[in-house]
């Protein structure tokens, strides 16, 4: 049985945690997570999870503990944000180097400097390197799914990777939304318990995590990673399909808004496709439309290329910059048209950074620049002054 | 190891994990050294000093005495040199020589 409740992004996110009942969660508290971990740790002292809840002194000794809870063969979950992601780095590859299924909320935050608390994605961004798989939900309620989805996700035989589920900072891990909570039972049935392949504290299978390897092996070891995250893309799609029997929704790589008959299409992620329906249905015109992408990593460039190749005029829009290079949404937009048959008109947008809100008008604005095919063949930034 | 005997991607376990105990006796690490300890063995009182500080437990021992080093272990430290009561044994720059 669903149930309808108001509540927050972050509370969306900790509900879900409480749902999946990890036997382990260890988190520092960074804003705008806090919300997510605070509440965790409520349901933890009502004794409604099991959940062994570690209070660590850092990012890097949260992500250090779930890696050893993973290792010794435990369902481990951890939330962070911007100061919080980059200071526990070089865990977070150790994470996906050992192959270990950790799923961590990610409640994007601009990075320092200059110090900022508010959205943008920068973060998460950042670590798209990482070997971990990346979604990126759009409001409240698919915060709640994809960190349902994740977990059986990252955990599956062929995948055993790391996932970031991603909210918007303050936007929805602070905005209050209607938020549909599905069963407990058919969520635990659903997810089932932990089958690590192998795990430290099977004494009958003895294993080393975590050794050294040179010239001789690391590179195999990596291969593996690529190898796993092209798996994750079908077990993501029959994960979602089977998620989707409780909760009536779809979990394609990406989602589209208005895109069969649209000419002009914006590309964005995460809160402001929200802000792209919106526009869309006001401005009433068929000829526009929207390509939200929910999985960032693994990329399914095969769906973005399918769906944009025909189309006139595209715009991307990026909350993160990469300095000196593509934005990290737009390189892999245009890197998808390569091959395609043919190329619409492509161009960068910049928003939002450090939290700079983007308004409806703004996105018209760009609607109306992509129906004119106003376009050139660099970075556009919106709201920046000069 | 040569290159033919190495495993590829598809064999070997995800993670860089090692499913059999023990097997750090298959690494041999006595290419590592680039100082050699060179044992004069007419010198030595066999103390077994030496082969309880090798941290590599690459000296063995038979029968109440110290036998030469196992040079596809030694790793070159030079503890051994360090801590031996009468000085029998020398730390010899042979490059990477596994004698």
């Amino acid at each position: 049985m669903s149930k309808k409740k108001a509540m927050t992004g972050a509370e969306a996110a900790a509900t879900a945690m409480k749902q999946i009942n990890p036997d382990v969660v260890a988190a520092y508290p960074i804003t705008p997570q806090t919300p997510v971990v605070m509440k965790f740790s409520e349901f933890v002292n009502d004794g409604e999870v099991d959940t062994e809840m570690i209070r660590v002194e850092s990012e890097h000794s949260a992500m250090s503990a779930c890696v050893g809870a993973s290792a010794a063969g435990a369902r481990a979950m951890t939330a962070t944000a911007s100061a919080g992601l980059a200071l526990m780095w070089e865990v977070v590859g150790v994470a996906s180097g050992s192959r270990l299924p950790i799923v961590m909320n990610v409640v994007n935050r601009a990075l320092s400097a200059p110090i900022n608390i508010h959205c943008d994605h920068s973060d998460s961004m950042g670590a798209r390197d990482l070997s971990w798989i990346q979604l990126y939900s759009e409001d409240a309620q698919e915060a709640y799914e994809n960190t349902i989805l994740a977990v059986k996700l990252a955990e599956h035989p062929e995948v055993q990777l790391p996932a970031m589920v991603s909210q918007d900072g303050f936007i929805t891990s602070h905005g209050v939304q209607n938020v549909t909570v599905y069963s407990t039972d058919k969520i635990k049935k659903f997810l089932g318990e932990r089958k690590p392949i192998k795990a430290l504290l099977d004494v009958d299978d003895p294993v080393t995590m975590g050794p050294l390897q040179l010239q001789d092996y690391y590179f195999e070891t990596k291969k593996q990673q690529d190898n796993a995250m092209e798996k994750a893309r079908q077990v993501y799609i029959d994960t979602g399909k089977e998620l989707s029997k409780i909760t009536g929704n779809d979990y394609g790589f990406v989602e589209a808004y208005n895109l069969d008959s649209a000419e002009y299409v914006i590309v964005t992620i995460s809160s402001t496709a929200g802000t792209v329906k919106s526009v869309i249905d006001k401005m009433d015109n068929p000829k526009i439309g929207l390509l939200k992408i929910r999985m960032f990593r693994p990329f399914p460039y095969e769906e973005v290329a399918r769906l944009l190749e025909d189309k006139k005029a595209v715009a991307i829009l990026d909350r993160s910059e990469s300095f000196g290079a593509d934005a990290p949404i737009y390189g892999e937009v245009k890197n998808a048209l390569y091959n395609a048959k043919s190329h619409p008109k492509l161009q960068s947008y910049i928003f939002g950074l450090g939290g700079r809100d983007i308004y409806e008008k703004d996105i018209e604005n760009v609607f109306e620049s992509l129906l004119k095919e106003d376009i050139e063949d660099k970075k556009r930034y919106i709201g920046v002054r000069e | 190891m040569s290159e033919s005997q190495k495993k590829g991607y598809k064999e070997i376990p995800i993670g860089g994990m090692i499913t059999k105990a023990g097997s750090s006796a298959e690494f041999k690490t006595g290419d590592w050294k680039s100082f050699t300890p060179v044992w004069e063995k007419e010198k030595c009182i066999h103390c077994m000093i030496c082969p309880a500080y090798c941290p590599e437990d690459c000296i063995p021992k038979k029968d109440g005495k110290r036998l030469e080093t196992d040079f596809d272990m030694c790793k070159g430290c030079g503890i051994c040199a360090e801590v031996c009561p009468v000085k029998c044994i020398e730390m010899k720059e042979q490059g990477d020589s596994d004698e």
